[in-house]
């Protein structure tokens, strides 16, 4: 039985939870057909059983309890331990977000498995074999997952959200774990609600325009900004845009920034080195803005514009602006 | 104020703004030709280390596991603010992320033993090279401290350390009774550049060196590959200002347009 930990905000599950329920059932349907349950812990959105059955899910473990009315790392790895000892689940898996990774980490460490983050695939089931994304997806390991539970986490965007061919029962099965005072202690305390419309929007924008050493400095953003208002989208900056103060931290695409899959990426004056890559890999469709026709992002795109940014961006604003009705 | 000792945790890795290559023996990226620099989300660790110690008139001792030339890594650590560096010296190829913990603990431990407690242990969210996302709640778990992952800035007053990460919904908070253990995400602190006396400085710590404790159970690592390259399918609109209309066109076929 392959167990997934089901990441959820109030209303449903998370893109990222149900692209690791799909690699489930592919995992799944490799080994016979085992079933795949889910757990949630805390809070149940209302149709997440529904949902979760679309894709398949046989059963969904719901911890409940006071324990889980705020997150901890570890009172989550408790309950989704305790799932994986009463079920008897031989896979524990999760979306590779910051927090999923950190939940199986504990899970692992709890268990003395080992646990790989970042997964793409699997090469062989006996013996366990996975892939994964190392050195920022520019280099790929196979490692060897032989312990049970095999835990790991599904890299995002690494596969595609599909629901299921036949839907499961998607049966929510209540369980209250005991969780030990020692896995509260890191609870969190308190949350600085993001007001909407900030942070979090560059991850799920539909149109993200970049920039990168190319913009010159701090005062060379406005055509992009412009850009991405005309586009209804967002800016993403490379890390050395970000590690020269240019631009706040929290507009990094990259290895060590967000992780964006957009319908249209427009990097402008981004050379394209591998942390960059990392982030803004999984865009349906790129089109480059670059002096450079030999960089490594003008090569990977789907679309060039051989220019300079500053002379190329307005152009655009200014034809996008004449167009409208 | 209590004074908190800080122990930072550092990998050297290969600088990757460059084209990767791998050893001969698929087990190992070769940095030779790139070289090699200390990972990303751990400059940030250093710099809450040094501000940490700085704040509660304690000590920030940096620590790596590596090969001889991460020595470079420590001094760099050392030249930023960091007063100690310790070097458990072994090829950290052959170390996975449950042994890297057990070796920090390890140090931990006998440092706790000599007189110097670490309240304190920030590490990388994740390493640049081998990104295995828990080796800093493996070592958590083998010291049986509390643990938070992802953390973007620390402040220590009274005994406890106020951690604040983002969250799935905005900035958390956490309270976290030392000792404790943080692993930390670049974004929240402003790394900061070594002076000239910080350089000279660096040059004059005797770095601590100690053997790994036992040997590594290894990283389960099969084989590493480098995906061939896909062959360029772009395709050049123009060139300069002149391609804006084709530019816009392109965006009314997406649909992308308002």
């Amino acid at each position: 039985m392959i167990l997934v930990w089901v990441e959820t905000d109030s209303e449903e599950s998370t893109e990222v939870s149900l692209e690791a329920v799909t690699f489930a059932r592919s995992l799944s349907a490799a080994g016979g057909g085992v079933p795949v349950d889910a757990v949630v812990v805390g809070d149940l959105p209302a149709g997440l059983g529904d949902q979760l059955a679309a894709y398949g899910v046989r059963d969904v473990h719901v911890a409940t309890g006071e324990a889980f009315s705020a997150y901890s790392a570890a009172a989550s790895a408790a309950a989704v331990q305790a799932a994986q000892q009463a079920t008897g689940a031989v896979v524990v898996m999760a979306g590779g977000t910051n927090r999923g990774c950190e939940v199986l980490a504990h899970v692992a460490a709890r268990a003395g498995v080992a646990m790989a983050a970042n997964v793409v695939g699997f090469e062989g089931l006996a013996p366990f074999v996975v892939t994964r994304q190392v050195v920022g997806g520019a280099v790929l390991e196979q490692m060897l997952l032989d312990e049970r539970p095999a835990v790991f986490a599904v890299a995002g965007h690494a596969v595609e959200a599909v629901p299921a061919e036949t839907a499961g029962p998607g049966t929510l099965r209540p369980f209250a774990p005991e969780i030990a005072p020692a896995d509260l202690v890191t609870r969190v305390v308190a949350t600085d609600e993001r007001p909407a419309g900030e942070g979090g929007t560059l991850k799920s924008a539909r149109v993200v325009v970049g920039a990168g050493r190319g913009a010159g400095g701090p005062d060379g953003f406005a055509g992009v900004l412009e850009l991405a208002e005309l586009l209804d989208g967002s800016l993403g900056v490379s890390r050395v845009v970000t590690s020269l103060g240019w631009r706040p931290h929290h507009e990094q695409v990259g290895q060590t920034g967000t992780r964006i899959s957009p319908e249209l990426y427009i990097p402008c004056g981004i050379s394209g080195a591998i942390q960059h890559w990392a982030g803004c890999a999984s865009s349906k469709v790129i089109l480059a803005i670059n002096t450079d026709a030999e960089a490594p992002m003008v090569t990977k795109a789907t679309y060039a514009v051989i220019g300079d940014m500053h002379e190329v961006v307005p152009a655009i604003n200014e034809e996008l602006r004449r167009r409208r009705p | 104020m209590s004074v908190t000792n800080v122990l930072v945790c550092i990998k050297r890795v290969p600088d990757t703004s460059g084209e990767v290559l791998l050893t001969e023996d698929g087990q190992a990226v070769d940095g030779r030709y790139v070289g090699f620099t200390t990972s990303a989300h751990e400059s940030c660790a250093i710099e809450i280390a040094v501000q940490v110690a700085a704040a509660t008139g304690g000590e920030a001792t940096v620590l790596t596991l590596g090969a001889a030339e991460a020595a470079e890594q420590l001094r760099a650590a050392l030249s930023l603010g960091c007063t100690a560096a310790t070097h458990v010296e072994a090829d950290a190829t052959g170390f996975g992320p449950a042994d890297v913990a057990r070796e920090i603990a390890a140090v931990v431990r006998a440092h706790e033993a000599e007189g110097r407690r670490h309240d304190l242990v920030l590490l990388g969210n994740d390493a640049a090279d081998s990104g295995d996302f828990q080796v800093g709640v493996r070592l958590a778990y083998e010291l049986g401290r509390p643990v938070v992952a992802g953390i973007a800035t620390v402040e220590v007053a009274e005994g406890v350390a106020v951690a604040r990460g983002e969250g799935p919904t905005g900035q958390e908070t956490f309270r976290l009774p030392l000792p404790a253990v943080v692993t930390v995400l670049e974004g929240g602190v402003e790394p900061r550049y070594p002076t000239v006396s910080g350089r000279m400085k660096a040059k004059k710590v005797a770095i601590e060196q100690r053997p790994p404790t036992g040997a590594p159970a290894g990283p389960k690592r099969v084989r590493l590959t480098v995906p061939p390259p896909v062959p360029s399918q772009v395709q050049v609109l123009g060139e300069g200002p002149e391609t804006a209309g084709a530019v816009c066109d392109l965006f009314e076929s997406l649909g992308v347009t308002r």
